[in-house]
């Protein structure tokens, strides 16, 4: 079977492909360039196509619905009319299906279901590099501050770093905010 | 849905989606009591599914979608009603300067006509064939779309077969600028303000406003789910009055700029106030001209006069979807169709007595649909499916 993945993504895509290896499916290809999508499915005549929901390009892969010379088969959207649930999860995921008519359908769940759980395992690895990348970023910024009141208080590192604190114990902030400010007032009075 | 609940509506970056966006920004929907937080997105697969599923609770959508979703139309089966338009007409079709070169050379007569346009798109279309080159291509940005219909409508009237003579594809509207540039389409029917932008950069020429191939076509609408609408009416009703009193406001003359200055925002369409401004006014350069004369028909935003949803529009865009093979006439779904046009809301929220547009499309040549008789106008046209 025949299944290509439509993915700016580099990684998500790298990702789903493995899921796919890893359940037997051996024949995937990637296309991360949308212009001549078409041309490019229609060359390579997959049974499967996977998108994305966030690309754009998903309009494009609606038209292979319509009947018009370019079509050589029909193609249709593999969720069942009454698989709601199907589609609700693939739509939370933000991964969209579209499957060449005739594919037998429990091999089409298990390949959805293969879809929607990489989709989520990438937006929650994407999620914990958001939240390692801005807590590095903090840090950062309570170094920099700490070192302005160690310089113009004549405090020790740990005293400025307490200083901050119940600064933002007192206002109810993060210390992250506090530090920022810190910094933008010494940059207003240098 | 109590009031404060966030009412979660999606939308596509155009300039047709002006109301919607000048009723949430400038606080119309929140003085009736909503709480709307707009999604931005990229297609309209999207926003049909999300609405489907009830990711969304309303959206700014292709009209033809609600009638193609609940008729389930080569896609699952999912109610989707047209509560108001948001707005009528905003496209246009444009072509590269070598098309339009070609098009004024084979022209018999007035190319602003868009019947001897299209006898020269036959011509050329022709000339091409015989000389073994590829055929031209022309983008749009869905299946089921008013842009699809009028360049099929248009290129029909000369004798092109759309689905023979031509290429049609469809392309998300910021991609159509590129694609054009790079010589992949030789012309397009995009909304707002796209047209506006291909000629700016110098990669296009608009041929003919939408309004010159149909008087008033319904564009783009403010649609639910049929779930939604039979649980809160009164959330539909509200968001309509929103709307109405946001028109009041789009459509006066003097809050223009602050209107293009709103849309001009990254998070809304993100494109430069001036060219906005320019579409909003209707001051669009055709067919290599300057443009400075507005023509009040490019784009009618939804207000009392117009915001009404049509049964009869409805109507005549289920013909469509027979002429062109996206559906197999029926009168079971003819009614379908008609249902997914439900001007209920609008008149529970408008108490005013309106002033209509006129109901009938009033396309540049061929049969009307006045009187709703679908076989006998699909049988006046030479090319396309019969019922």
């Amino acid at each position: 079977m025949k299944i290509i993945i439509v993915d700016e993504s580099e990684i998500r895509a790298a990702i789903l492909k493995e899921g796919l290896r890893e359940a037997g499916f051996l024949d995937v290809e990637h296309i991360a360039e949308t212009h001549s999508l078409l041309r490019r499915i229609y060359a390579i005549d997959p049974d499967v196509i996977l998108i994305g929901l966030e690309n754009p390009s998903r309009d494009v892969l609606e038209q292979m619905f319509q009947v018009s010379r370019a079509v050589r088969r029909p193609v249709a959207m593999f969720v069942d009319q009454a698989d709601t649930a199907s589609i609700q999860a693939s739509v939370d995921a933000g991964v969209s299906a579209y499957i060449v008519d005739g594919l037998r359908k429990e091999r089409i769940t298990y390949i959805l279901d293969l879809c929607v759980s990489r989709f989520n395992a990438f937006s929650k690895l994407q999620s914990e590099l958001e939240r390692a990348k801005s807590d590095l970023e903090e840090r950062r910024i309570i170094d920099r501050a700490k070192g302005i009141l160690m310089k113009t208080k004549k405090l020790s590192e740990d005293d400025a770093y307490k200083l901050m604190r119940t600064a933002a114990m007192r206002e109810s902030k993060k210390i992250a905010e506090i530090a920022q400010s810190i910094i933008t007032a010494a940059e207003l009075f240098k | 849905m109590s009031a404060g609940e966030p009412l979660r509506i999606g939308f596509i970056p155009l300039v047709d989606a002006a109301i919607l966006l000048v009723a949430v920004d400038k606080g119309f929907a929140a003085a009736e009591g909503l709480n709307v937080e707009l999604a931005r997105d990229v297609s309209w697969s999207n926003v049909r599914d999300k609405l489907a599923v009830g990711h969304y609770d309303a959206a700014h959508l292709l009209a033809p979608i609600a009638i193609a979703s609940t008729l389930g139309l080569q896609h699952a089966k999912a109610p989707i009603i047209a509560t108001f338009n948001l707005a009528l007409n905003g496209n246009a079709i444009t072509v590269s300067p070598a098309l339009l070169f070609e098009l004024r050379r084979a022209a018999e007569g007035d190319l602003a006509v868009p019947q001897i346009g299209a006898r020269a798109l036959a011509k050329i279309v022709r000339e091409r064939e015989a000389r073994g080159q590829e055929p031209l291509t022309f983008g749009m940005t869905f299946p089921f779309s008013v842009h699809n219909y009028q360049l099929r409508y248009w290129m029909a009237e000369g004798g092109v077969e759309p689905d023979e003579d031509v290429r049609l594809i469809v392309l998300p509207p910021p991609y159509m600028v590129d694609s054009l540039a790079r010589g992949q389409v030789d012309g397009f029917c995009v909304g707002a303000p796209w047209n506006l932008v291909a000629r700016n950069n110098g990669v296009g020429e608009i041929l003919y406003l939408g309004c010159e191939i149909f008087r008033y076509a319904p564009e783009k609408t403010l649609a639910f789910a049929q779930a939604f609408c039979d649980r809160k009416p009164a959330l539909i009703e509200a968001l309509i009055r929103a709307c109405l009193k946001a028109a009041e406001f789009a459509n006066a003359q003097e809050n223009r700029d602050e209107v293009a200055a709103l849309l001009a925002r990254p998070d809304r369409v993100g494109v430069d106030a001036q060219t906005i401004r320019r579409v909003l006014d209707g001051r669009l350069p055709t067919r290599g001209e300057k443009g400075d004369l507005a023509n009040e028909r490019y784009l009618v935003l939804g207000d009392r006069a117009s915001g009404r949803p049509d049964t009869r529009h409805a109507i005549w865009l289920y013909a469509q979807m027979v002429r062109w093979r996206q559906a197999q006439f029926s009168k079971e779904e003819l009614r379908v169709a008609e249902s997914a046009f439900c001007p209920q809301f609008f008149d529970a929220a408008s108490s005013q007595p309106q002033r209509h547009v006129p109901a009938g499309i009033g396309a540049f040549a061929g049969a009307d649909l006045a009187s709703g008789d679908l076989a006998s106008y699909l049988a006046s046209f030479a090319i396309g499916a019969k019922c």
